[in-house]
Parts: C-alpha cells; sequence; structure tokens
C-alpha cells in the first residue's frame, strides 16, 4: 500500500517537491519556534548592560579576525569546565549578542570569562606576538591592531542596526557613539564621563593600548576582551545559589 | 560554448551580464569608503567579463534546431573544471592553516594571512567551491539523463554556474579582507547572501522545468535527493543569514536573531548544510554515478525511500546536539540526541543499499580505482554517521565537543566520503562529457585513489588521537582533586598530531592535483580526437523509438 503511494508521489515534480518542504519543515519549527516563546529559555538579568560603542567595535574585530573558530565563548555544565573557566555560561549573558559567538572548538581556551583576567598591558603584549607572554601558544600574531587607527565615525549607525534588531540602544547612546568610543579609550578627555553616565558606573574607562591619545583597534578589541563575562553578575550569583 | 547560444539567448545573457556589472558599480559607488566597494569592483569586473566573453562571439552563426536533439551538457563541463579549480584552492588554504596550528609564525605579518580569515577561505572554498560546483555539474547531468529530457534553455544554467562562482569568489575575497558575520558556514555577509537566493531560486526552476518536461513517468532516486538539496539549503540560507545591514553602503550587518535563538538557528543551518548539502546532494550523486560505473541496479528501492525520507525528516531535528551542556534548555538537547542516534538507521540504509549494489561487481572494485573512489566514499559515509550518532550521545559529546575529535569526524566525512564520491563521481563523467573513452590514464587514477585514502586516514587518525588526548586531559583531575592538566598542557600535547595532519591534508591536496593533470590530459585528447573528426554524444531516446513509454506518461 505504501509503496504504491510512494510510486504515485514520484510521478509529481510538484507533490514531491511539497512533500519535501513539509517534511523537513517540521523538525526546526518544534526545535527554535518554542525559544522565542518560552519564557524560561532565557533568564531575567536586570542587572545586564549592553556593550559600549568601543566594546561592540572590538567584537566586530573578533569577528572580522575570526577568532570564534578557535575560542568558545560557551562554559558547559560540566565540573571540570566550571572548575577550570569559571561559573557556566547563562542565556542571558548572550541576550544581546548578535550573532552569538558561543564557538564550536577549542583550539585556544574558552574566553567567557575572560575580562579582567588578564591586566590590559598582557592583553596588548599578548595581541602584539603570542609567544611573547606564552612561549607554547599557537595563536596568530595581530600587529595590526596596533597599527590600526579605530573607525568612530560610522559606529551611531551600528548601535541603530543593533537597536533594529532588538538591542535597548537608547537615542543618546546612537547620538554620542563615536564620542563615547573615543572617551572610553581616554579617561582624562571631556568625553569620559558620558561613558559612565550612559553605560554605567562600572564600565572600564582606560587607555586600553597603553597610549591615550591614539583610538586604535587595540583599544577596542582589548575592551572587548576586558568586558567578556562582565556585562552581568547573574552567572555568579547563580553558582553561589546553588549552594557551592 | 557562446556558439551554442541562440541569438536571443545571446542579447539576453548580454542584457543579464550588464545589470550584474551595473549591481557592481552601484556597490563600489555606494561603498567606495567600505569593503562593500571592493567587492563590488569585483561584480563589476565579472559582470563586464561576462558581456565581452559573449560580444566576442556576438556574430557566430546560430546553432541549428538539431541541438534540440541532444543534452546541453557545456556547462557541466565547464562545471567539472570549476570544481577541480576549487578543490586545489580550498585544499591549498586547507593545508596552509593546517600546517599553521603546528608551525605559526608560517605566514606574513599581513591581515589577510591570518588563521582566522584563512579558516573560512578553505571550508567554503571546499565545501560551496569544490563541492557545489561538482553537486551543480554533476546534477544538470544526472537530470538530462534520468528524465531524458534537455535542459529547459540553454541561459539559465550558465547563469547558475557563473553566478553560484560569483558568490563563491565574493564569499572567499571577503574572509581575507575580513568580511563575515561569524556563522560557520554561513559567513558570507547579506548582499552575498541575497544574490545567492537569486541564483538559487534559478536553479530550482531549472529543476522543476526539466522535471516537467521529462519522457520518463517516475522521477529517478537521485532526483529526490538533488531535489531536497535544493529545496531545504534555500531554506536554511534564508533563515539563518537574517540580517539587518548597517547601511546599504556597508558590507556589515547584524544577525536578526542573538544568543540563544541564534545559536539554534545556526546548528540548524549547521548540522543541515551537512546533511543536505554535504549529505543529500552526494547521495543523489552516488545513486547515479555508483550503479551506472558498477553495471548493476541499485540494490533496493525500498531501502532508498526508506533512507531519503528518514534522513529529510529526521535530520532537522539533530543540530542541537552541537550544544550539549550549553544555555539552550535541555528539552531541546534532548530531541537533538534522539533524533541524531535514530539517524543512524536511515544513513546505513543508504550506505548499505550502496554496498549491496556492488554485489556482483566486486571483481570491477578491485580493477576499477574509479569505482573502488566510490566504494570507499560509501563505506567512510557508514563511518562517518555511526561517529556522528554517536558523538551526539551527550555523555560522548561531553568529552568530544569542542575537541579535534569534531574535527576528525568532519574530515571523515569530507574527505572520505564527500571527495571521494566526487571524485569517483567525476572520473566517470569527465569521459562521457568530452566524448572518450576513458580518462587519459587510469594509472593515475590508482595514484589518487591512494593518495586521497592514505591522506584521510593519516588524518583522521590524527584527529582522533589529538581529540580524544585533549578531551580526556581537560578532565582528568590528580589525587588532590584538582585539575591536572593546565590548558597549555594540552596544547603542546597536540603538536605531533598536527604536523601528522598537515601532512595526510598534503597527501589529499596532492592528489587533487593528480585529477587535476588527468582531466586536462584527457580534454587534450579529446580535442585532438574532435580536431579528427570523431565523437558524437549521448542523445535523449526520441519519441516513438526505443523503450516505449511507461504508464503514467
Amino acid at each position: 500500500m505504501r509503496e504504491f503511494f510512494h510510486r504515485k508521489l514520484e510521478r509529481s515534480a510538484i507533490g514531491f517537491v511539497l512533500a519535501i518542504i513539509g517534511v523537513s519543515a517540521i523538525g526546526g519549527f518544534v526545535e527554535i519556534a518554542p525559544l522565542f516563546t518560552i519564557d524560561e529559555t532565557v533568564e531575567k538579568a536586570p542587572d545586564m548592560r549592553v556593550y559600549t560603542p568601543l566594546e561592540l567595535a572590538g567584537r566586530n574585530i573578533y569577528i572580522r579576525e575570526g577568532c570564534y573558530a578557535c575560542h568558545s565563548q560557551m562554559i558547559r555544565t560540566l565540573r571540570d569546565e566550571v572548575e577550570r573557566y569559571g561559573p557556566y555560561s547563562l542565556a542571558v549573558e548572550s541576550k544581546y549578542d548578535h550573532p552569538m559567538l558561543w564557538g564550536s572548538k577549542r583550539t585556544g581556551p574558552d574566553i567567557a570569562r575572560l575580562g579582567g583576567k588578564y591586566s590590559d598591558a598582557w592583553h596588548v603584549a599578548h595581541l602584539i606576538n603570542p609567544r611573547d607572554v606564552v612561549p607554547q601558544s599557537v595563536m596568530p600574531k595581530y600587529g595590526w591592531l596596533m597599527r590600526t587607527e579605530l573607525r568612530t565615525s560610522d559606529l551611531g549607525k551600528h548601535l541603530a542596526a543593533q537597536r533594529a534588531v532588538g538591542v535597548p540602544y537608547t537615542d543618546a547612546m546612537i547620538a554620542n557613539a563615536s564620542a563615547d568610543a573615543y572617551g572610553q579609550a581616554s579617561p582624562d578627555s571631556p568625553y569620559a564621563g558620558g561613558v559612565s553616565e550612559r553605560y554605567g558606573a562600572a564600565t572600564n574607562l582606560r587607555a586600553f593600548d597603553g597610549e591615550p591619545n591614539r583610538l586604535t583597534e587595540m583599544d577596542a578589541m582589548v575592551a572587548y576582551l576586558q568586558v567578556l563575562g562582565r556585562l552581568t553578575d547573574a552567572a555568579h550569583r547563580q553558582t553561589a545559589a546553588s549552594g557551592d | 560554448m557562446v556558439a551554442a547560444l541562440t541569438l536571443a539567448e545571446r542579447q539576453s545573457a548580454i542584457a543579464i551580464s550588464a545589470l550584474v556589472a551595473m549591481c557592481g558599480l552601484a556597490m563600489a559607488i555606494a561603498g567606495s569608503d567600505d569593503l562593500l566597494g571592493a567587492h563590488g569592483v569585483i561584480v563589476l569586473i565579472f559582470g563586464l567579463g561576462c558581456s565581452a566573453l559573449v560580444m566576442s562571439r556576438y556574430f557566430a552563426p546560430e546553432p541549428s534546431e538539431e541541438r534540440l536533439t541532444r543534452y546541453y551538457d557545456d556547462p557541466i563541463r565547464v562545471g567539472i573544471i570549476l570544481s577541480l579549480g576549487w578543490a586545489v584552492v580550498g585544499m591549498f588554504f586547507g593545508v596552509w592553516v593546517a600546517a599553521l596550528l603546528a608551525w605559526p609564525d608560517l605566514t606574513f605579518d599581513a591581515p589577510w594571512a591570518s588563521f582566522g580569515r584563512l579558516r573560512p577561505v578553505h571550508t567554503s572554498g571546499v565545501i560551496f567551491g569544490f563541492g557545489g560546483n561538482a553537486l551543480i555539474a554533476t546534477s544538470f547531468h544526472v537530470l538530462q539523463r534520468t528524465t531524458r529530457a534537455r535542459l529547459p534553455d540553454q541561459l539559465s544554467p550558465w547563469f547558475v554556474l557563473l553566478g553560484y562562482n560569483l558568490f563563491c569568489a565574493v564569499a572567499a575575497s571577503g574572509y581575507l579582507m575580513g568580511v563575515t558575520q561569524s556563522k560557520e558556514y554561513a559567513e558570507p555577509e547579506w548582499y552575498a547572501d541575497i544574490w545567492l537566493v537569486v541564483v538559487w531560486v534559478v536553479y530550482f526552476l531549472i529543476y522543476l522545468r526539466t522535471l516537467q518536461r521529462r519522457k520518463e513517468p517516475h522521477i529517478y532516486v537521485a532526483n529526490w535527493y538533488y531535489m531536497a538539496f535544493i529545496l531545504v539549503v534555500a531554506v536554511l540560507h534564508i533563515v539563518n543569514n537574517l540580517a539587518v545591514p548597517i547601511s546599504f553602503g556597508q558590507a556589515k550587518s547584524y544577525s536578526l536573531f542573538s544568543g540563544v535563538q541564534d545559536a539554534m538557528t545556526q546548528w540548524w543551518y549547521g548540522h543541515n548544510a551537512v546533511a543536505f548539502f554535504l549529505t543529500a546532494g552526494f547521495l543523489g550523486m552516488m545513486y547515479y554515478y555508483l550503479p551506472k560505473r558498477a553495471g548493476r541496479p541499485i540494490f533496493s528501492y525500498r531501502l532508498s525511500i526508506i533512507s531519503f525520507w528518514g534522513i529529510t525528516f529526521m535530520y532537522m531535528w539533530a543540530g542541537s546536539h552541537h550544544l550539549h551542556y550549553t544555555a539552550l534548555p535541555q528539552w531541546v538537547q534532548t530531541l537533538g540526541m534522539t533524533f541524531s542516534v535514530v539517524l543512524l538507521v536511515p544513513s546505513w540504509a543508504s550506505a548499505g543499499n550502496a554496498l549491496a549494489t556492488l554485489n556482483g561487481a566486486w571483481d570491477k572494485v578491485r580493477d576499477d580505482a574509479t569505482l573502488r573512489f566510490m566504494m570507499v566514499a560509501a563505506v567512510f559515509y557508514g563511518i562517518s554517521t555511526f561517529e556522528g550518532s554517536f558523538m551526539a550521545i551527550r555523555a560522548v559529546n561531553s568529552l568530544s565537543h569542542y575537541t579535534d575529535w569534531t574535527v576528525g569526524h568532519v574530515h571523515a566525512g569530507a574527505l572520505g566520503w564527500v571527495a571521494m564520491i566526487t571524485f569517483g563521481s567525476l572520473y566517470a563523467l569527465v569521459p562521457w562529457m568530452w566524448n572518450v573513452e576513458r580518462m587519459y590514464s587510469p594509472r593515475l587514477i590508482e595514484v589518487h585513489f591512494w593518495l586521497a585514502l592514505a591522506g584521510t586516514i593519516i588524518y583522521v587518525f590524527a584527529m582522533w588521537n589529538s581529540g580524544i588526548i585533549q578531551g580526556l586531559m581537560w578532565r582528568t583531575y590528580n589525587d588532590s582533586g584538582t585539575l591536572a592538566y593546565s590548558f597549555l598542557d594540552s596544547l603542546v600535547a597536540m603538536h605531533p598530531y598536527y604536523i601528522a595532519r598537515t601532512v595526510g591534508g598534503l597527501l589529499f591536496l596532492l592528489g587533487a592535483l593528480v585529477a587535476c593533470y588527468n582531466v586536462w590530459m584527457t580534454i587534450r585528447s579529446a580535442h585532438a580526437r574532435l580536431a579528427a573528426g570523431a565523437g558524437e554524444g549521448d542523445r535523449p531516446v526520441p519519441h516513438g523509438a526505443g523503450a516505449a513509454l511507461q504508464p503514467g506518461e
């Protein structure tokens, strides 16, 4: 009986096309659609902040250079991972990540909790030549980050596009994006105050690359690396609550 | 080739090329201070080049009506050559990035030459460049032969083939410049994605139009798989690449989804790129070229039905096994694991069907390296689908995930299955397409076979070893209850395996170069024969003659 049915199906190109679409659509629909509707999928974290323009620029450099190919940003719920890297990652921590950078391979270590672990100077030296600070490293050198001025003129457009996909950037954040990028890496400049005002007092305001008068891609990259895992304390609270 | 187009087709070709060139010009102007501008220039040059090519032969005599009694194979020949070209490019970058992990300073102090930018050139080069072109070329061949109908027109196949290669070129050049949206195997930015949708729609329409004109009542199994490949890849591509560009003058865009939803969408895409690009499409290849070369009918029609619908239904659930123990809700992980395990049934049904087809032809497998390529491909398909189901089990995945084991698994599939079935099919197809009795050198096919097999085995064993060692070192505790190894300890332990995998990849690349030489010499000898006035391709059986039409038409 079934064979008979299939032999009929084989004679209709349109029927076959519709059957393929119907049969293949079910799995994705059942697994993906509920993730947008079930509230518990993403935890609540009222203290969660958005990336500053400088950090977002750094994140875009991280994407551009393909760092995600070797570094994950997703600590799994396994004892050895939590002991090696820190509290396991929560969904809320990447809620503003368009796209997410969970990664799929650890040629290098996970960096979901990298922020604050090393000094800015260590990061700068490490990015210029990883083998200067970690002799066994196989990471590429990223010397050009230090040599390249950061493009800030279109950061407002970046923030606006982020808002279009759901990240709560305010009008003031978008209007001041370029100035805030400069201010965050030049703590003594008049632009610095606006950054803390808009993104919170805990925001890192430093000359990340060691040169306060120049805004380089290195500034952006280090600013991003130093905020990894620090946009919210939700993961630490969760670990504390589960009775560690 | 241009001479085979009718005058109307030549005019349309020039018009379309000019339109593409104008899009390129618009991109170049709008994106003059952005990387989008560089891509605009590439598109512009491509459009101008295509129109110049057509114009140079514009006044050539028109083809006669007699052409309609033959199959249309010109795009297939070009597709084969493009596929082999991309194979060499993609595998060369593969060997390079492999070497970089063993010797990280084997590079220039230039942004384009760093690992993170080269890696997608490798993955896209082999998957989309090599694999995609081979799929397009073979699908046009299989489609015509199994329907006994000529392609519906002579322009749209060129649009698909060349348009697709424009996509590949924009993708690869973009990675080197730093244009990527970071989604693995879906890295190209929004404008390249939109272009691919246009190309893909035309591809689908060619398939549908040819099927509508078929002279066989039943649609052959190979075409089911090619159709699933075309349709599902379109759906995956569109959904996963939904994004908002920061402006129409800039390459950068932001994905519509974020965090956990984005991760699930990405791996729903990523795993089904494996399923419908690297599996379904190549199963289509296998279901035609393997029985043809073996001279045996497919072992079981029922098994083909079971495996086809099993794969089409179940693969789409399996993506979440890439996200075990992550912030993805556990119910999705469990669904993904369950379907991944059950997926072994249709996968092995296909592999078994292929191997059982060879019963009665094992002497040919022994003597004919082309058929042996296909046989080994079926074996590796069986091995890597078993491995995949195994690694999708949560407990196993806790060890294997994030390690080189995954890389080894992917390459068992990509080298052992995808590349082997492709080379086998191309070795069967090239003599048919160029009207010669056989390849230039069967001995070189033999050489290629052993290089490819040795390369695959060295690569896969190296990665199995390194992956499992890595996974074990990360979770080993010492007596005092603390982690025994630092991450660096595990990295240092990888070094010998990274060298071994480079060697394995190099052997595989050498094999591909041997294939290029062999194909090149075959084409040369074919041209020599043609000059001597020989050669006539296979033709569709004309109406009323030969095999009587079956009921149902």
